[in-house]
């Protein structure tokens, strides 16, 4: 699907051809835009309009950025035995530029292997990342890690939680990403209650609606697994009446 | 219309509030003109219908053709609340289609997310007077005091036109509806949601026939909707749906019950130097219409307008670029949720230009023949009758022209999303979010 290769020289238009180490200095940066993506497509696919039934179109297609996302990572090789948390969070709190996510592929096929980055803090300065206005992101009223203003305590709680769901889609293999459609004909804001359930330590600020099911969220810890039997179990109560 | 000579486009009338705070409920969700072109209806986000009716031509002010007024007002869908799900729908009016006159009646079908409805609209000028048995007020007068025998005849009055709902069509769609599409039988009509295709008759409420259904057995593997469909103009067997991925398929209803399976199947290779995260996004279909002829199709994606001919799978014959100068921005417009914008786009009555909607309240056409492409503004600027709208152009980058606009103060909350052209003449009605304009050309 993807030229994995052409994605990372054309990332750095000035040195277009130098190989794998000239492009070093910005591949950070598109690992960091890619995983922004993610996090934002995740954001996306929760926030949940209460009284309408979401737009199933919109969702299939987030979800599918979603899978492409997560399947590029796999084989960069990105995530395995990391920890998440450290993939330099630190511009999350301000959208990052569409430019190199967008850039179009130009150059031969490169079979540059891309180095594992680790997940330590990033060395050096951050290349130049231009930023998109936040206050266009729908959000929900209580939780919002965008704003910079934003009280820490929910904003750290909300991107701890996003670790858990980044976590579970990339240690479970590809049919987590399925278990996201679980239940999506019966009820269609399951898909709320599956992510609810997994952000064990946000406030059911996200889907207020749903205060019944995300007070039954399982401690931390628990596999995801364990909240998806519980939510099956909730849904057929649900759908047998 | 077209050949050699552009066509010059003219302001004609706006109708709608002036004010720039807009009510939800008249956000405009739909426009369709008759098959006359004499009716030119709308729908709401508030489930209302307004239709608006040309007058007759002024034989000696020649200078415009007939102005389109209000002639019927209704309320065609409430909000409704799905007790089991827990969730409301929207009595936002999705589509409205006209099925073609057969007495003084008007018939026209619209829906929502759920019920398809079969509206009448009849007029009534005259009424009777001089009952026998009834006071003029109605209340029926002592039979004792009856001495003589009178028949009502029927005097003139104010025309009225009433709307009566003839048929709902209801509980067929689990899903949303996007299309409805009335067949060249003028009997049957088919509605498409985001996963299913049925059949109905028009006299039939009780049931409908499921010809499309791509639902996965397991909902976890679902990765294309359908997004639109439309029975072919001509040909009473043949219809198309598109979808999501950015194919069209091509079915016949000789073939078998359920159409699963396309006669033709009708995509376009990707271009690997475009590839994105968001190429998929961008390649949804949001509109597919018929040309008149029946010979081509019209699909509508995210940047571009592609004609594909019928007999042609592979590749579309023309593609028309709208506003390519977004391609550098599909990361903001993915995050504002833009990119799912669901464009329409419309022929004109000979097939040979092509119109759709842009941000900014723009709207382009596109020449088929000359090859010449014109970008327009829907705005009340250029309020007066008969002036000739000045073409705009967007600066992509690098130095800015005078009156050319930069990308980056379009305006992407004004977008044109429904436009319509009448199907005999140069007129067109444009929706911006909460207002009508409809545009004529130039007459000499």
């Amino acid at each position: 699907m993807f030229a994995r290769g052409l994605k990372r020289k054309c990332v750095d238009q000035e040195d277009d051809g130098e190989g794998a180490l000239a492009g070093f200095g910005t591949i950070p940066s598109y690992s960091l835009q890619r995983q922004s993506l993610l996090d934002m497509s995740l954001v996306k696919l929760q926030l949940c309009h209460m009284l309408v039934e979401p737009n199933l179109c919109r969702s299939v297609l987030i979800a599918n950025t979603v899978r492409q996302i997560q399947e590029e990572m796999t084989r960069d090789g990105v995530g395995q035995g990391a920890a998440p948390q450290s993939t330099g969070r630190a511009p999350l709190d301000r959208l990052v530029s569409t430019e190199i996510l967008c850039r179009t592929v130009r150059g031969p096929e490169a079979g540059c292997p891309v180095p594992d980055l680790g997940d330590g803090p990033l060395q050096g300065p951050l290349p130049e990342i231009c930023t998109v206005d936040a206050a266009e992101v729908p959000r929900s009223p209580q939780s919002n890690p965008w704003e910079m203003d934003s009280p820490r305590e929910s904003r750290g709680s909300f991107q701890k939680s996003l670790d858990q769901i980044f976590e579970t889609l990339e240690h479970k293999n590809h049919s987590s990403m399925e278990d996201l459609f679980s239940d999506m004909d019966s009820s269609y804001y399951d898909l709320d209650t599956v992510l609810t359930g997994m952000m064990t330590s946000a406030k059911p600020g996200l889907c207020d609606g749903l205060e019944g099911f995300a007070a039954a969220a399982p401690p931390p810890g628990s596999t995801c697994k364990s909240d998806l039997a519980e939510v099956d179990h909730v849904v057929e109560i649900l759908v047998e009446t | 219309a077209g050949g050699g000579n552009d066509i010059q486009w003219c302001f004609s009338q706006v109708k709608g509030a002036v004010d720039d705070d807009v009510a939800e409920a008249d956000i405009i969700s739909t426009v369709e003109f008759n098959h006359s072109g004499e009716l030119l209806a709308t729908g709401d986000k508030g489930g209302r219908v307004v239709i608006f009716q040309q007058e007759q031509e002024n034989k000696i002010q020649s200078h415009s053709r007939g102005e389109y007024n209000v002639y019927s007002t209704f309320q065609s869908h409430e909000p409704e609340f799905d007790y089991l799900k827990s969730l409301e729908i929207e009595e936002k009016i999705n589509k409205i289609r006209w099925l073609p006159q057969k007495n003084a009646a008007q018939f026209l079908l619209s829906t929502n997310d759920k019920t398809i409805k079969l509206w009448k609209i009849s007029e009534r000028d005259k009424r009777p007077e001089g009952y026998n048995l009834k006071e003029e007020d109605g209340r029926y007068r002592d039979p004792t005091t009856v001495t003589t025998l009178r028949v009502p005849v029927f005097r003139p009055m104010d025309l009225m036109v009433e709307a009566s709902p003839r048929r709902i069509f209801a509980n067929a769609h689990t899903y949303h509806i996007n299309s409805i599409s009335i067949n060249s039988d003028y009997e049957t009509y088919l509605s498409a949601d985001d996963l299913r295709i049925n059949l109905w008759h028009l006299e039939i409420t009780d049931r409908s026939f499921n010809i499309v259904d791509i639902k996965p057995a397991n909902m976890e593997e679902l990765t294309e909707v359908i997004t639109a469909a439309e029975f072919h103009p001509n040909s009473c067997n043949t219809f198309v749906y598109s979808s999501s991925k950015g194919t069209i398929r091509l079915c016949d209803m000789r073939a078998s019950a359920l159409c699963d399976r396309h006669s033709k199947l009708f995509e376009e290779p990707e271009d690997p130097s475009n590839r994105s995260f968001f190429s998929e996004i961008i390649s949804s279909i949001s509109d597919v219409k018929f040309s008149h002829s029946g010979r081509y199709m019209m699909t509508r994606d995210y940047l571009s307008v592609k004609i594909w001919d019928l007999n042609m799978e592979n590749r579309p014959v023309e593609t028309y670029q709208v506003h390519e100068y977004l391609r550098s921005k599909l990361c903001s417009l993915y995050e504002n949720d833009c990119i799912f914008d669901k464009f329409e786009c419309c022929w004109n009555g000979s097939d040979s230009v092509v119109m759709t909607g842009s941000y900014n309240n723009f709207f382009r056409m596109f020449d088929r023949n000359t090859k010449r492409d014109i970008t327009l503004e829907a705005s009340r600027e250029n309020n007066k009758p008969r002036t000739v709208l000045k073409p705009r152009k967007v600066c992509a980058s690098g130095k800015r022209k005078k009156d050319e606009i930069s990308v980056d103060s379009l305006d992407f909350n004004k977008k044109i999303l429904h436009t319509a052209w009448h199907p005999k003449e140069n007129i067109i009605a444009v929706a911006t979010t909460n207002n009508l304009y409809i545009f004529q050309d130039k007459v000499n």
